[in-house]
């Protein structure tokens, strides 16, 4: 349990720095960002407690904004994103994956990505409706959130691999 | 009341996110007004000098570029000093024999200083009208004369070449000598000729003597360091220290005078008596 806080909370604070310091600075095509720190909400235990879920995503979006001088939306769809992950792991992992999940990384690669499509598509979703905050734009938002749903994911699940290859 | 209580248990989740996302809104929308508070922009303490930190390391990767920008800035800045120099120059000229001088702006590309006859290239020909026998000078003295010239350059006899012998005179006492180079320190020209009469000081400046329709009268070159008779006893030899550091040269501006043409065409109908 000490171990899972403190692994937790490196991954925090690691993953708060990679995506301010690094890749708010890529900007594929000009304007594909990809959000890796959404990986924090991802791997959170699934045992965990629930309000440290959230209250934790929440902070680390907020500060994800700071950085990126974009009020509270980062932190807005964080939430989100944490709010309906269990469902998405219902989805994915079957009823009661409350008992048949130990580590996510660990699970059947079909589930996984399913997992992280649906959870990040929630969380850019109500990013760029957010962030671009306009009917006008209706297009922008749809296409910024499927090309950055795709590479963020893309992203992520080549990371899940990574990490998961050496205990499979 | 024991519902209601459990009611908020059971429910504790979906109002903490309520809770979270409105707290969310509400700073994002704060953002966007101008009246916004601080705290929560990059322009805070912690983030702002987290991302300065970045930007520094970042800094390294771009170097040349900055470096090429900055080169290209500087030559863009260096040339409009130029021309204001020039502009206050050509004022300060107005009064002097010559009514119109003007001065071309151009940059030193290239500088020797160790030979015995120097040369300069400049980056300036013909296409900005600089001309053969033309006087050169850098913002602090000058430079030497228009040798040879092309499209867009020009090679400049140096002061510090023994074949350059420049007329120049003492500030305070107009008296008149010859500029030459004796080619043992770049910062040290030999003026030769100065009448013994003459009263000399260490210290006084040199300027052109405008005798000639190369330099027009009173542009700096350089102060008496020291001075002695020659063999003879009736000329000083007056070491003078130039204004210029020859070593480290960059801009330069030469002088074209309009009525050159004129008086040299005047001098030269002139039969010369020997």
């Amino acid at each position: 349990m000490k171990n899972e806080v403190i692994s937790n909370s490196v991954r925090f604070v690691a993953l708060l720095l990679l995506q301010v310091l690094l890749l708010n600075n890529i900007a594929l095509f000009g304007y594909i960002v990809p959000f890796l720190y959404v990986i924090y909400i991802l791997r959170f235990p699934v045992s965990g407690n629930r309000t440290v879920l959230l209250l934790s995503s929440f902070l680390l979006g907020l500060l994800v904004d700071v950085f990126s001088n974009t009020g509270g939306v980062h932190a807005v769809a964080s939430v989100c994103m944490a709010y309906s992950r269990p469902f998405f792991l219902k989805t994915s992992f079957g009823i009661s994956y409350e008992y048949n999940v130990v580590k996510i990384i660990e699970m059947p690669l079909g589930g996984i990505i399913t997992y992280v499509l649906g959870a990040v598509l929630v969380h850019h979703s109500v990013l760029f409706c957010l962030e671009i905050f306009s009917t006008d734009h209706l297009l922008l938002i749809l296409k910024s959130t499927l090309f950055s749903v795709g590479f963020s994911s893309l992203l992520i699940l080549i990371s899940f691999i990574l990490l998961g290859s050496k205990k499979r | 009341m024991q519902q209601l209580i459990n009611f908020f248990i059971r429910k504790r989740h979906f109002l903490l996110f309520c809770l979270l996302v409105l707290l969310g809104l509400y700073f994002t929308f704060q953002s966007r007004s101008y009246h916004s508070g601080k705290y929560l922009s990059a322009a805070n303490g912690l983030s702002g000098t987290l991302l300065s930190w970045t930007s520094g390391i970042g800094e390294y990767f771009d170097l040349k570029a900055q470096n090429e920008l900055l080169q290209q800035e500087n030559s863009q800045l260096r040339e409009a000093v130029g021309n204001v120099d020039s502009v206050y120059r050509r004022q300060a000229m107005r009064s002097s024999l010559f009514a119109d001088v003007d001065f071309i702006p151009a940059k030193v590309i290239d500088n020797n200083y160790s030979r015995t006859k120097n040369y300069l290239t400049l980056k300036g020909g013909e296409r900005d009208g600089v001309q053969s026998g033309m006087g050169v000078v850098s913002p602090n003295g000058i430079l030497g004369i228009i040798d040879k010239t092309s499209e867009g350059y020009a090679t400049v006899l140096s002061i510090l070449n023994t074949q350059s012998s420049i007329n120049a005179k003492l500030t305070k006492s107009n008296h008149f000598g010859t500029l030459q180079w004796d080619t043992r320190d770049p910062n040290v020209v030999q003026l030769i000729d100065v009448q013994r009469l003459a009263p000399l000081a260490i210290g006084d400046s040199i300027v052109t003597g405008g005798r000639s329709t190369i330099f027009p009268a009173g542009i700096p070159i350089g102060s008496i360091e020291s001075y002695e008779l020659d063999q003879s006893g009736n000329y000083y030899v007056v070491q003078i220290r130039l204004f210029n550091d020859m070593t480290s040269l960059g801009p330069a501006y030469v002088i074209r005078i309009a009525d050159a043409p004129e008086i040299q065409e005047l001098e030269a109908s002139i039969p010369d008596e020997e």
